[in-house]
């Protein structure tokens, strides 16, 4: 979980092996002089600052993050039995008798995505703080903005993980009837957890550096999720309550604008975080 | 976190002589004092001077207090925040940082008065002290952002970091507030709709809205010169700490 994090971007164009391939553990010494033949063609050169050199950049750190996350595991694996923890726990702080568990099953789907969202946001820059990863990352041919887009999809990734497992045990648990609102809720799921992802990235690379860790991402986060879980929560439960499109379209609205405000305002900001 | 490091310094048995370059601040702040007499004036205009509403009877009085708070809280000390913040990123003048962090202590001030005196004029008009009304979640919000500021500048020990992270944060929070106001209000509201700050022309009677804006006049002046005198001390400590780092 520590050392692999080395692996810096310009390894990973080097190398650019899938997860799992026996021959790259993955280690700090995973770049070997023979493993330097690109195996796949790289279509943008990475360290190019055009947008698609950006994004080809951002690619290729989400992809480090990712097989980090998929070789340990550790994160994906406390994050998903939190969330069905704080689901089981959630069942036992109200009246069941007096509130249907299906009109209290958003509340708690959003409030359990919300916690589970900053386990593996405190990670993202958390896991570059050991051994100064983060070093290799900016002294690395990329911009600052690749950086955090990369960052951002891999916790995407994350979030949504997570989500696959919470959102059907949440179902399962509370008894609720989705119906043909499944693939709205899926699109609601993936407007949240942008904007999430957007604002917890850039704070988490704020908050490593201080003291207080732990406490302050979330303390800094939990507000700018506010208008994200109120959106995402009244959104569900209408459309479970299968209500006419008018009284829940404001809300996927009020999503997505706050994704499209704080994934450009995020991006623009982030390189003033990681100033040497 | 400014109250620590003040005792840190005056309580230092071994404290160098203040030198000359670190002027002393004014022991009279003219600004604060006229503020002061302006906000009195206005009290006693309001308390004495101004007649009673007649469905609210004297809580109504509250309102002059409270509504020119929230104003000075949002558009002069939130605003005065947010603005040298993105200041500070520009030029990398540290009194911008100074400044940001002297509006964000007033702000808080201000945001209190405003969460305090809602709540009694509340008890007394709708009957209970609390309610997830639009406009009252969004000033708890903006509490909470200010407070989350402040706790941030305290947890960051390098100042240019420190300055940087904050900045960043106090930008992103002038972002996040139109999105705080437009959420809650689709939630739902019962306050009062704007009487003086609305599109058509404010629907008060002429000596009701004298005092209003007397009240708004006094109240700004009073946060600009709260914030004038915060300031001037935050830049002297500077000075006290860089003569410190640099003994």
């Amino acid at each position: 979980m520590t050392t692999p994090s080395v692996v810096t971007p310009r390894t990973a164009a080097a190398n650019p092996a899938t997860p799992g391939d026996a021959s790259n553990p993955g280690t700090l010494g995973s770049a070997t002089p023979r493993d330097t033949t690109p195996r796949l063609p790289a279509l943008v050169d990475a360290t190019t600052r055009t947008v698609p050199g950006i994004l080809a950049a951002a690619l290729l750190i989400a992809r480090k993050d990712l097989r980090i996350e998929f070789r340990t595991r550790s994160a994906f694996f406390s994050a998903t039995v939190f969330a069905l923890l704080s689901a089981s726990i959630f069942y036992f702080s109200w009246d069941p008798t007096a509130v249907a568990a299906s009109d209290l099953a958003p509340g708690v789907l959003w409030v359990i995505f919300t916690f589970s969202g900053l386990l593996g946001l405190h990670r993202s820059f958390g896991a570059e703080s050991v051994d100064r990863a983060i070093d290799a990352l900016l002294v690395s041919p990329v911009e600052r903005e690749a950086i955090f887009l990369g960052k951002a999809i891999a916790s995407l990734v994350f979030v949504l993980g997570v989500q696959v497992v919470a959102v059907p045990a949440v179902v399962l648990l509370y008894n609720v009837s989705l119906g043909s609102a499944w693939l709205a809720i899926a699109g609601v799921t993936v407007l949240a957890a942008v904007g999430l992802v957007a604002v917890g990235t850039l704070f988490s690379a704020m908050t490593v550096n201080t003291r207080l860790t732990e406490l302050l991402l979330p303390m800094l986060s939990l507000p700018f999720f506010v208008p994200v879980v109120m959106g995402a929560s009244q959104a569900t439960t209408k459309l479970i309550a299968g209500r006419p499109t008018g009284e829940w379209i404001g809300w996927v609205e009020l999503l997505a604008a706050f994704d499209l405000v704080f994934v450009a305002a995020c991006t623009l900001a982030f390189p003033y975080t990681l100033e040497r | 976190m400014t109250v620590a490091r003040t005792m840190d310094t005056s309580n230092r048995v071994d404290a160098p002589a203040r030198p000359e370059a670190i002027a002393a601040p004014a022991p009279f702040d003219w600004l604060l004092g006229l503020a002061i007499v302006a906000l009195l004036g206005t009290a006693v205009r309001a308390i004495w001077f101004t007649p009673i509403e007649a469905t609210q009877g004297a809580a109504q009085k509250i309102l002059y207090v409270h509504a020119s708070s929230a104003f000075v809280a949002l558009y002069i000390a939130f605003a005065l925040m947010a603005l040298s913040s993105g200041v500070y990123l520009w030029l990398r003048d540290e009194r911008a940082d100074l400044l940001a962090e002297s509006a964000a202590e007033v702000g808080l001030v201000f945001t209190s008065v405003v969460l305090v005196t809602g709540p009694i004029w509340g008890k007394e008009i709708w009957g209970t002290w609390w309610t997830w009304d639009a406009r009252l979640t969004a000033t708890l919000f903006l509490w909470f952002l200010i407070i989350v500021y402040l706790v941030l500048r305290s947890a960051v020990d390098d100042r240019a970091m420190r300055a940087r992270y904050c900045a960043v944060l106090a930008l992103m929070s002038a972002v996040l507030v139109p999105f705080i106001h437009l959420s809650v209000y689709m939630f739902r509201t019962l306050h009062p709709q704007p009487i003086l700050l609305k599109p058509s022309a404010p629907s008060l009677p002429n000596e009701m809205l004298l005092t209003f804006l007397l009240a708004f006049g006094a109240m700004s002046l009073f946060c600009i010169a709260l914030i004038r005198a915060r300031f001037r001390i935050a830049v002297a400590q500077n000075a006290l700490d860089e003569q410190d780092g640099a003994a």
